[in-house]
């Protein structure tokens, strides 16, 4: 039986049985590839959407528990202030994680509009990067506060 | 391995045919096969050129090395288009396939690594540009019936006597017919307009910023299925048997397939193959390793470490100088194994036929899938297509391409259907290619002033070359292996280094700037270690015993700078101590440690600050670098490498190890191999890049930052604590035990 969900902004009705991470829905059944797979454990913020507007791991979140929910991916963030302080301080270096990242910056930046440095951490520390844009992510961040 | 100042080899170049009516161009070297092939591609886009322009006026610049973060797939265009003579914003950028024509002549291979891409390019890709516009002058010099001096190129656009202007699409058909030019002057670096712009932005940062496809683990392709795949627990294990009834019945679930490596599941989506995946129940054949654990590896290690090993640098006399000098100081490091565990995990999209075979992957290394698709599928090479990706990352994991090769064996095995196989996370840091376990023993003669007069270094590890390339592993040397420590920068009479190949049963890979990360870290940890002993500042200690000499007294091998450096080692060093404020004083439990190296041809010289608790947990609160890598063809990109292997190096030396229990590694995931997280990195940044010499070359800024910041730590803990750390990663355990 489908499973109806608003994926930015549109009504849509998916086929993968209920305990699809909603992670695998959005990438093989929706063709939205933005959200990234990086433990599958909740342990390193590739994969992080908003739902309802909260950051969630879409790796540890069924599709049948978001039922009738609200789900942000990067794809919907419409070029937001987050993602314009991205490009302008060229934060991306592979990139992988950058999606995650941007996720988590915008549900902080949402419920806190002048973050502290310790506020970043404490926000982003979930959220993995191998390549080392941290202090980009951070000065992004200021930066899209300001914005 | 070719130095870069070693500029004999001249380069030819030769047209190939139109695409679109348009032009594309390529360099060969001289007795290389593709001339041939070049010259018999008639009317077909020839793959292997640098530079297409479309009689829409469309410039697109190839791009030969991989895309993994390091900013390739900006800094190499940026080299086309300063002499080409276009616009950065409306070039087009192509990922090349596998040829001849692009084989890096660093590494001798199409092959991203070494931190040699932007060294390689540096002079043959201004060239590639500059061989173009003179091409296209040319063509326009015939149309208008002018002597190509009056004509100048500007935005694309060709501009003759009385403001004639044609843009290069339309005279790119014409072009791809002018005689190559022999000769191509270069513009001086004092005309740059593109090259050292610190305002040019990334070209790949939009997409990424929006989520767009573009890695491996988001190719598609039409009629594709899904893999997931179990493979050994066991290092070197190999199935026995195994009963997939459960697995082959669950939804979605379209073949179960038996390959070299492991078993596994075809299905409509990936979670569907991955939950059928763990249903599969497997008895395992444990190979020839069984049962080993870290105590049999070290104990193998420093059994293996009482051989006399093979020289690779010698001077003077250590065996009669040791015994004469007024204090001697000895130590052991014990490095760990490492995990790459790039961002994305291994992944490859592969589609195997009776005839062909397309491989879509993210790959440091396209040249070699043919050949290996080829042994694996029954296929010839050229029956191969190879396609890279971006990559969520490489860090050297991404030079093996046993990935490429596993889809291509489960494409077939499942009938020949395109097949998307992606590793779990625990897949991944399992069957990876780690960074070797190591001992590096190292003995210095003070003379009364505290001089060093004699230094033995004695290393044992495995090699990774023995394995991957083992041609160019000669007497016992593996140029890999010795890297970072034959390029010895302080001047000694007396030196004998040795090192003994040790195969610890775990797979050694490449893994960012290689041994330096194993050589440079010992020798600058131990460099402090005889500071101290000297009773001198680590700085001066380091500035009065750098060689000046600039004879080239050894011969080193692998990818370092190949001459004596002595004049940048100590620039850099001057200036960090003045950038680092390093003579002010800092309270208690705060210390400050410094680290200077060669590699790649880039000399960094580095101080952390760090603060040191009572329980020995670290806080990286400053790190100063001082970066002597020539000149800088995306500045921006220069300091976002640097702060890149800072923070790789700061994962590995704080958090990184690899262990084997049962013949398994032991790490599966994230929560048990820690990396450097937000709010772990070091609080302050400060990398100040030294303005290049005349005619200077680049230097590699990929890997060498990642082992210069591990022996600065490590000092800057000896610092605020006394305490010397020689078996890493620096863990409170660790730190408290030293």
């Amino acid at each position: 039986m489908a499973i109806s969900l608003t994926v930015n902004g549109k009504a849509v009705a998916v086929n993968s049985s209920p305990d699809t991470p909603l992670l695998w829905v959005l990438r093989d059944e929706l063709g939205m590839v933005g959200t990234k797979f990086g433990c599958g454990k909740a342990l390193c913020g590739a994969c992080t959407v908003h739902l309802n507007g909260m950051a969630v791991r879409s790796c540890q979140t069924p599709i049948g528990s978001v039922a009738g929910q609200k789900i942000t991916t990067v794809e919907g963030l419409g070029m937001n202030a987050v993602q314009k302080a991205w490009i302008a301080l060229d934060v991306p270096q592979c990139g992988y994680c950058q999606p995650g990242q941007m996720m988590s910056a915008t549900a902080l930046l949402a419920v806190n509009k002048n973050p502290t440095d310790a506020d970043i951490d404490a926000a982003m520390s979930g959220n993995i990067c191998r390549c080392g844009t941290y202090p980009r992510i951070r000065a992004a961040i200021h930066a899209a506060a300001k914005a | 391995m070719e130095n870069i100042q070693n500029q004999s080899r001249r380069d030819f170049v030769k047209a190939s045919a139109a695409v679109g009516g348009g032009l594309t161009l390529g360099f060969y070297l001289p007795g290389s096969v593709s001339v041939a092939q070049a010259d018999g591609g008639g009317g077909s886009a020839m793959p292997n050129a640098w530079v297409k322009i479309g009689s829409d006026n469309q410039v697109t610049i190839l791009v030969a090395r991989s895309e993994m973060g390091q900013g390739v797939a900006t800094s190499m265009p940026m080299l086309v288009a300063e002499e080409l003579e276009v616009d950065m914003s409306k070039i087009k950028v192509e990922f090349a396939p596998p040829a001849e024509v692009y084989i890096n002549s660093l590494l001798g291979g199409q092959l991203t690594g070494g931190s040699t891409s932007v060294r390689d390019a540096w002079e043959k890709l201004r060239k590639a540009g500059a061989s173009a516009r003179m091409m296209l002058v040319a063509a326009a010099a015939k149309e208008w019936g002018v002597d190509a001096s009056a004509i100048k190129a500007e935005n694309a656009t060709l501009i003759g006597p009385g403001g004639k202007r044609m843009s290069y699409g339309m005279a790119a058909p014409s072009a791809a017919t002018m005689e190559v030019p022999k000769d191509v002057p270069l513009k001086p670096v004092s005309a740059f307009k593109v090259v050292g712009n610190a305002k040019q932005k990334r070209l790949d940062t939009p997409a990424k910023v929006r989520g767009e496809p573009m890695f491996g683990i988001d190719t598609k392709v039409p009629g594709m299925l899904y893999a997931a795949v179990a493979m050994s627990p066991y290092i070197g294990g190999k199935v026995k048997s195994y009963d997939d009834s459960r697995a082959k019945n669950m939804p979605g679930v379209k073949s179960v397939v038996q390959y070299s490596r492991g078993v596994a599941v075809v299905a409509d989506s990936y979670w569907q193959a991955k939950k059928a995946v763990d249903l599969l129940e497997i008895d395992w054949d444990e190979g020839p390793n069984a049962g080993l654990n870290m105590q049999k590896i070290w104990a193998g290690l420093r059994e293996a470490s009482q051989k006399d090993g093979a020289v690779f640098r010698e001077a003077g006399n250590v065996e009669e100088a040791m015994p004469k000098a007024a204090k001697t100081v000895t130590s052991t490091y014990q490095l760990p194994f490492l995990s790459h565990s790039p961002m994305e995990m291994q992944n490859t999209t592969a589609h195997v036929t009776a005839d062909k075979a397309l491989i879509i992957t993210p790959t440091q290394f396209q040249q070699l899938i043919p050949h290996v698709v080829a042994g694996a599928t029954g296929l010839k090479p050229e029956q191969v297509e190879v396609r890279t990706t971006f990559l969520g990352g490489g860090f050297g994991r991404r030079v093996e391409v046993d990935y490429s090769i596993d889809a291509a064996e489960i494409s077939k095995l499942a009938g020949g259907v395109p097949v998307k196989m992606l590793w779990s996370r625990e897949t991944d840091m399992t069957h990876d290619s780690y960074r070797p376990a190591g001992l590096y023993t190292l003995t210095a003669g003070l003379d009364a002033g505290g001089k060093m007069t004699a230094v033995r270094f004695h290393s044992t590890s495995p090699s990774i070359s023995a394995r991957l390339f083992p041609s160019i592993v000669k007497d016992g040397i593996d140029p890999f292996a010795v890297e970072g420590i034959d390029n010895f920068p302080y001047a000694v009479p007396n030196l004998k280094f040795t090192y003994v190949m040790h195969d610890a049963g775990v797979t050694p890979g490449y893994w960012r700037a290689v041994s330096h990360n194993l050589n440079a870290v010992a020798l600058e940890c131990f460099i402090d270690e005889c500071a101290s002993a000297a009773g001198k500042d680590p700085i001066e200690y380091r500035l009065g015993q750098i060689d000046m000499d600039k004879a080239n007294k050894h011969k080193w091998s692998g990818l370092s700078a190949g001459v004596p450096v002595g004049d940048r080692m100590k620039a850099a060093l001057e200036l960090v101590r003045e950038k680092a404020g390093w003579n002010s004083a800092l309270a208690k439990g705060r210390g400050r440690g410094v680290a200077v190296m060669e590699g790649y041809n880039t000399v960094i010289a580095m101080v952390a600050e760090v603060t040191v608790s009572a329980s020995y947990d670290v806080s990286i609160d400053r790190i100063v670098a001082v970066v002597d890598a020539g000149p800088l063809i995306h500045p921006d990109q220069a300091l976002a490498q640097m702060q890149s292997t800072i923070n790789f190096g700061q994962s590995a030396g704080m958090y990184g190890e690899i262990t084997v229990k049962n013949n398994s590694i032991e790490q599966t995931n994230f929560d048990m191999y820690r990396v450097v997280r937000m709010n772990e990195a070091p609080k302050s940044m400060e990398i100040h890049f030294v303005k290049a010499a005349a005619g200077q070359p680049p230097g590699g800024l990929g890997e060498p930052g990642t082992a210069v910041v591990v022996p600065a730590i490590a000092n800057a803990i000896f610092s605020a604590t006394g305490k010397r750390v020689k078996r890493l990663p620096m863990t409170p355990e660790n730190i408290r035990s030293a």
